[in-house]
């Protein structure tokens, strides 16, 4: 049975490509050249091969049109008017056409075949068009707000209904903390991976299933146990104490993720290392560390990325501000977060619409310190004249 | 120096010697040193993998271990310069001496056993965050030796590998943008630049073309002048150009250990065995 289909696929496919062929190539009318010497060669006339012929194609246009159409038309028969709704729908439409569709003019495998290819595309594209989105309305929202004044001012002088007022003591407090956070957790994160996968020691199982639980741990508990060990106990807020809490979220994923990338390094490189006569720590230190760089940064960025954004562990620790505090080790201090929620439970449209611009600023200055830790890492790589 | 020799011009080992001796720095001559293994049996876990196998590789010969897979070859070449015990499982019994010295014993450290003993492996594999002159020197720094002219030593171990001519001018660029068989002789220049006793090498040309591995072959011919060399290979023919003498391994039923059926000068294993497996196995009758 199986085989039958599968043969009736492939004569299908054949005969599409030579389709395909007619509907692509420039017809060549001359005929084949006689084989002689003087004759000079004919140019060849390049084409792409493509995954789908031209009938597919119309059939996944044909589709998406049966999707918009379908669902618009449900749209207005039952008086849905969330563009979430129509979008839900539509998909549904597309994919059960785009198999009905596939089946009816080839076979079932195929169908099947180009319902999952769609569903993967389909995939890709929400996950991309979720994230633009979300981005848009950040920047929609909060380019208005966003000047010179916004941001290097804070809101220590102004009032409910006033305008100006800005943002810098909560980017100062940010950069702060996360400095403090990454300098505490990302040496004792990358140790930690070493020991769980280079020294390979007898407790490394005990430690990685500690590592895995602290990843699930809700970054509430993590400002909660700060809190009470450190603030209550005579320290007061701090930016210190807010670095500490994000410290405790970063350790985790960070080492998970540089353990992933130490696997990545091949066993031969170590042997080599050891073979030449290195005590293992050389050979971590001078071979397997500086190998790993580029995937070691990576895993920093993605403990700075899981930190950066958390509010409730800095809201125990350093409490927020509305002044700027230029020292971590004393005083509350704002970042950027927390300034967005404590501006947007006001009720007035100023605070809130200087909320969204702070929304913006976290995003921007997490993307610049991204690229950045990018660029250093590369520029290190070709120092040390490394090639891939 | 002409490094790339085509097939045609293949030499007897013994031409290939006269042509080499010319060439080696003089400054580099060291007495080599001789390695005597004496019943050494290798487990991993309770697998026995290896038995009472005894063998002397003397001072400035080549010797080749030729065996089908999984004989023992490799797990030998590696106890000898305590690469074996890096898998966590593994064990030993048995005594190898460098140079009269037990190498197992507490008179030698295993940093010290490896950099006196050094080995290239079967895969070519240049440290890819380092230049190739990095490479070369990268012995020097992980064992914590210095060397007051490194650019001096980068030349001289390149030369012996076979390689200045082609990297003399794109020292400072990656290791991994050579060739196959240029990273090979990269990782035979880093293993020279620690000045080993012994150079252990584990089927050092099996993931090369056949041009890479003549030039490799000269270098060995050319080096074990001054450095004892033990080397792993699969191919009789490349067994029977570089090595002054043989030992061949076998698992005669599956499941048992490997040993060491028949040992002695290559000419004589290659062409008057003594034991009826050994011809079997190098007139290509199996394995």
């Amino acid at each position: 049975m199986l085989e039958r289909l599968f043969a009736e696929h492939r004569l299908q496919l054949e005969v599409d490509v030579d389709m395909s062929l007619l509907d692509e190539r420039p017809v060549d009318e001359t005929p084949v050249p006689e084989p002689q010497d003087q004759e000079p060669i004919e140019e060849q006339v390049p084409f792409r091969p493509r995954a789908l012929v031209r009938s597919e194609r119309v059939e996944i246009l044909l589709s998406a049109a049966a999707g918009v159409t379908g669902s618009g038309v449900m749209c207005l028969l039952f008086d849905w008017t969330h563009a979430l709704t129509f979008a839900i729908w539509a998909l549904l439409i597309f994919l059960v056409s785009v198999y009905l569709l596939a089946r009816d003019s080839q076979s079932p495998i195929v169908a099947t075949d180009r319902l999952i290819t769609t569903l993967v595309w389909t995939s890709g594209g929400i996950a991309v068009a979720v994230l633009a989105w979300m981005l848009g309305y950040v920047v929609v929202k909060g380019i208005a707000g966003l000047n010179y004044e916004y941001l290097t001012s804070d809101m220590s002088k102004v009032g409910p209904l006033d305008d100006g007022g800005g943002v810098f003591h909560a980017i100062v407090g940010t950069l702060e903390q996360m400095l403090i956070a990454s300098v505490l957790s990302i040496p004792i994160a990358i140790l930690t991976a070493v020991y769980l996968h280079e020294i390979r020691g007898r407790l490394a199982g005990i430690v990685r299933f500690v590592i895995d639980a602290m990843s699930g741990l809700p970054s509430i508990v993590a400002g909660l146990f700060i809190y009470t060990v450190w603030v209550l106990q005579g320290q007061g807020p701090s930016g210190l104490a807010a670095g500490l809490a994000l410290a405790i979220l970063m350790i985790p994923t960070v080492t998970r993720t540089a353990e992933e990338m130490l696997k990545t390094i091949d066993d031969g490189l170590r042997e080599s290392a050891l073979a030449l006569g290195a005590p293992q720590w050389r050979s971590v230190m001078q071979v397997v560390l500086p190998t790993a760089r580029s995937g070691l940064i990576t895993a920093s960025i993605l403990g700075v990325a899981r930190a950066v954004g958390e509010t409730a562990p800095v809201l125990l620790t350093a409490f927020g501000s509305s002044s700027i505090n230029w020292s971590p080790f004393n005083g509350p201090q704002a970042d950027l977060p927390l300034y967005i929620y404590q501006l947007l439970r006001q009720p007035n449209p100023a605070q809130i619409a200087r909320a969204w611009s702070g929304a913006l600023v976290l995003v921007l200055l997490v993307l610049i310190l991204f690229v950045l830790a990018r660029v250093i890492g590369e520029r290190g790589a070709r120092v040390r004249g490394g090639s891939r | 120096m002409t490094t790339v020799q085509s097939p045609q011009t293949a030499e007897t080992p013994a031409a290939n010697r006269q042509v080499v001796s010319s060439e080696i720095l003089p400054e580099e001559q060291h007495p080599s040193s001789r390695i005597d293994a004496t019943d050494v049996t290798c487990w991993f876990g309770k697998r026995k993998v290896l038995e009472r196998c005894t063998l002397s590789m003397e001072p400035g010969e080549v010797t080749a271990l030729i065996g089908p897979s999984g004989c023992g070859k490799s797990t030998f070449l590696r106890s000898l310069n305590r690469m074996h015990e890096l898998v966590p499982v593994a064990a030993i019994a048995g005594t190898i001496e460098l140079d009269g010295v037990d190498i197992y014993s507490e008179e030698m450290s295993p940093t010290e056993v490896r950099s006196r003993i050094g080995m290239v492996f079967q895969k070519p594999n240049p440290f890819p965050a380092m230049s190739i002159a990095d490479n070369v020197l990268a012995g020097l720094s992980l064992s914590g030796m210095s060397n007051e002219d490194p650019k001096a030593l980068v030349e001289q171990c390149l030369r012996r590998a076979g390689l200045w001519a082609e990297v003399s001018d794109r020292l400072n660029e990656g290791g991994m943008s050579l060739s196959g068989g240029q990273q090979q002789r990269l990782c035979i220049a880093r293993a020279l630049a620690v000045h080993p006793d012994v150079l252990l090498m584990d089927e050092p040309c099996s993931a090369l073309d056949p041009i890479s591995t003549r030039v490799i072959e000269q270098t060995i011919r050319e080096l074990c002048e001054e450095i004892t060399i033990v080397i792993v290979t699969h191919n009789m023919q490349q067994a029977q150009r570089v090595s002054d003498k043989c030992a061949f391994f076998l698992v005669e039923s599956i499941g048992d250990p490997g040993r060491i059926v028949e040992a002695g000068p290559t000419a004589q294993v290659f062409e008057n065995p003594s034991d009826p497996r050994t011809y079997d196995y190098v007139t290509g009758q199996f394995g």
